[in-house]
């Protein structure tokens, strides 16, 4: 099985894709021949065409409402925005136009085909403008599916899902392991299921939830705690929208505490969403309050950055805590 | 690219160019002298005039219809119907219409029935859109009319990408879309545009010219001449149209559906019309327009215009048009009582068509909410009928769409 970075196998999906279904159509600034910024799309125009692989002007809500309409047409749209951070200029294509386009119609017409690709994430001194973590604001938005892949397997067989779906869904990519993430992934076609979480490792001690670059996050604090003499169960949401609730009710049933991590700021991210939940669902069984391990309520900082992302240490601290209560 | 150089600092406004009004018919319905009539038959003419009588019929009387409180909301067309119905006369009847609100006429011309009308008004369980939507957001995939969105302006970049997929597809078919000057402020218009000049996509950009953005009058909503010199900054083809005059409007568009078409290259129109009736049934326009203002523009009237050219070609008469004007409003009001009187969509059409699947959390919702209605009944009459599979209503009796 041969091994690429998340970026090859983001781009050997889209060719996958679009090798499958000429109704598969890949734009969006700088995605033509020079392959995106990050150099996801590389290839695809001198394989696929101009007509099918194409720059954009730079306009985020005409890239969103062109690919409103193209979807709504019968094609396949996949839409790059640039960065995660840039997507706001397209916020009201997506919230009232993509996200409703199916239910406002009666499924007269809809927009299911349409996959939104974009880099979202810290850690690559970006700053204010090339870290945030949008993701819970589309959370809050009925008939959006949001995904975020943790490594190139998982961005393969995810993304493949998503064009393929029914419906239209934001896929967040974890820049900051574009490259930095390696694995075998396998050459021929795979999809991995939208809506459920992974449960990467069991544990009895204590659940940790996350997605997207966190995961390795994670998995750097769950080595620590388990020299620490603590069993770590975690969890790959892997689908923010929806979220498979089940299986994360069912580790804390096992496990009765659970901690939340994402780098987005914490008031109204998406961890106070399964906190409320898993609060809902498993209270009698909660054997200390559920942490979230989040960054700060604050705009994403430059030269400040380790100390606002919510890394390993921040994450042990929290398990140590929730165990020792 | 290469421009001269100059050695002077030239400021240039764009007063320079002056976008001349095509107009064929005179407001007393007289064809201009030199001017020659578009190749419309006999029955196509009487096609059109039947649809803007019909739009012109069916806003008067929902506008009552609201004002007696039947009826939540209501936007009219009137004094717009030559620029919607002339421009989509001059289409194929299976090119894509995106519009903005005001465009029925658009539907009522290609064959949208009344009763289709009033079940979308009054939200009943034979609605397309399920009750779902305030009133005049319709929809048809038949007639291929996109269903209305509030927001305005967004249609306009769909529009841009749809016609980009009929280009791929090869149909022969092109979209266009309809929005007002206020929308054209918005920056999806500019997107849109754009988008469409660089991707040479075959879409025709419609601006209904109307005069008032709600209150705001068009000289607060741009200072140039109007939304036609924008085409050039996108290097697109434009026309300004008298937007009450059928003739013109059917025209300028048949040709601009020839350049989108053939040569895949987006068109721009400017139709110069004026919008009679209040924005919407919630709108008041004494409160920032004069009778006289008004008066100016209901002597221009579009469908009186249309009516003494048919009238002079001998292709109606005063007896046809007391006729179909009498029929046309006993048939709109037997489908307004019935559609008034259906039941309204099923429970379950409050949590269907948001996934192309219910999932598994809104499904809990829902099944929670079912409890607490069935708990009590009297309080949600509405939902609660149809949790009586008795009475439920089959939402697939609708036929074709």
């Amino acid at each position: 099985m041969p091994t690429m970075n998340m970026l090859q196998a983001i781009n050997n999906a889209l060719d996958i894709a679009m090798a499958e279904d000429e109704k598969v159509i890949c734009f969006g600034e700088d995605v033509g021949i020079f392959g995106g910024v990050f150099r996801a799309t590389s290839n695809l125009q001198g394989k696929y065409g101009k007509a099918r692989c194409f720059n954009t002007p730079l306009v985020e809500q005409g890239i969103i409402g062109f690919a409103n309409g193209l979807a709504a047409q019968g094609s396949v749209p996949v839409a790059e925005i640039q960065f995660a951070d840039y997507i706001f200029p397209a916020f009201d294509q997506i919230v009232n136009e993509t996200a409703k386009f199916r239910y406002r119609s009666g499924d007269l017409f809809n927009v299911g085909g349409l996959t939104i690709r974009t880099p979202y994430g810290g850690g690559i001194s970006g700053g204010l403008y090339h870290s945030q973590s949008p993701e819970a604001y589309f959370t809050h938005t009925p008939g959006l599916k949001i995904v975020v892949p943790r490594n190139p397997y998982q961005a393969k067989g995810l993304l493949l899902a998503a064009i393929r779906d029914a419906d239209p869904v934001i896929f967040f990519e974890p820049k900051r392991l574009y490259r930095a993430s390696v694995g075998e992934v396998p050459e021929e076609d795979y999809q991995l299921p939208l809506g459920e979480a992974d449960i990467i490792k069991e544990g009895t001690d204590i659940t940790l939830v996350g997605w997207g670059a966190q995961m390795e996050v994670i998995g750097k604090a769950v080595e620590l705690a388990e020299e620490a003499g603590i069993s770590c169960e975690v969890i790959d949401l892997r689908s923010l929208l929806p979220w498979d609730e089940d299986t994360v009710v069912e580790s804390v049933l096992k496990t009765g505490r659970l901690v939340i991590t994402h780098e987005a700021p914490r008031t109204g991210g998406f961890a106070g969403e399964i906190a409320t939940t898993i609060q809902e669902r498993c209270f009698l069984y909660l054997e200390s309050p559920i942490a979230r391990v989040t960054g700060l309520d604050t705009p994403f900082p430059l030269t400040l950055e380790k100390e606002y992302l919510p890394d390993h240490l921040k994450i042990f601290e929290a398990i140590r805590e929730s165990v020792d209560f | 690219m290469t421009t001269p150089h100059v050695h002077e600092p030239v400021f240039l406004t764009g007063d320079e160019f002056s976008i001349p009004t095509f107009r064929l018919l005179d407001p007393d319905g007289c064809l201009r002298e030199g001017a020659t009539a578009p190749q419309l038959s006999r029955d196509h003419a009487r096609r059109i005039y039947r649809a803007m009588l019909a739009t012109r019929v069916l806003d008067e009387r929902m506008m009552a219809a609201q004002r007696q409180g039947r009826l939540s909301f209501y936007m009219q067309c009137t004094g717009e119907e030559a620029a919607v119905i002339g421009a989509t006369a001059a289409l194929d009847d299976a090119d894509m219409i995106m519009a903005q609100y005001r465009e029925q006429g658009a539907l009522v011309y290609r064959g949208f029935t009344f009763d289709e009308f009033m079940n979308q008004l009054f939200g009943n369980e034979l609605d397309y859109g399920k009750g779902r939507q305030m009133p005049v957001h319709y929809g048809s995939r038949k007639l291929h009319y996109m269903t209305i969105s509030s927001p305005l302006a967004t249609q306009i970049p769909q529009a841009t990408g749809y016609a980009y997929g009929q280009k791929l597809a090869e149909d022969g078919h092109c979209t266009i879309t309809f929005f007002g000057e206020g929308a054209a402020s918005e920056g999806d218009f500019h997107a849109a545009l754009n988008m469409a000049s660089v991707h040479a996509v075959p879409v025709i950009f419609f601006c209904r010219n109307n005069g008032y953005a709600i209150s705001t009058p068009a000289v607060e909503q741009f200072a140039a001449d109007g939304i036609a010199p924008r085409a050039f900054g996108y290097h697109m083809h434009v026309i300004r149209v008298d937007g009450n005059d059928i003739l013109a409007v059917y025209e300028a568009t048949r040709q601009a559906r020839r350049i989108a078409v053939e040569n895949n290259q987006p068109v721009l129109i400017e139709a110069m019309t004026y919008r009679l009736a209040a924005h919407s049934s919630s709108d008041d326009p004494s409160g920032y327009r004069s009778k006289s203002e008004e008066q100016i523009w209901h002597d221009q009237d579009p469908l009186l215009r249309m009516q003494k050219w048919m009238l002079g070609q001998q292709w109606w008469s005063e007896e046809e048009e007391k006729e179909l004007q009498e029929s046309l409003r006993r048939e709109v009001l037997e489908t307004m009582k019935r559609a008034e009187k259906r039941p309204p969509p099923p429970l379950d059409s409050l949590v269907s068509e948001v996934y192309a699947e219910v999932t598994p959390s809104l499904q809990n919702q829902f099944d929670q909410l079912k409890r607490h209605i069935r708990k009590y009944p009297d309080a949600y009459p509405r939902g609660a009928r149809s949790l009586d599979p008795e009475v439920a209503v089959d939402s697939n009796d609708q036929g074709e769409r």
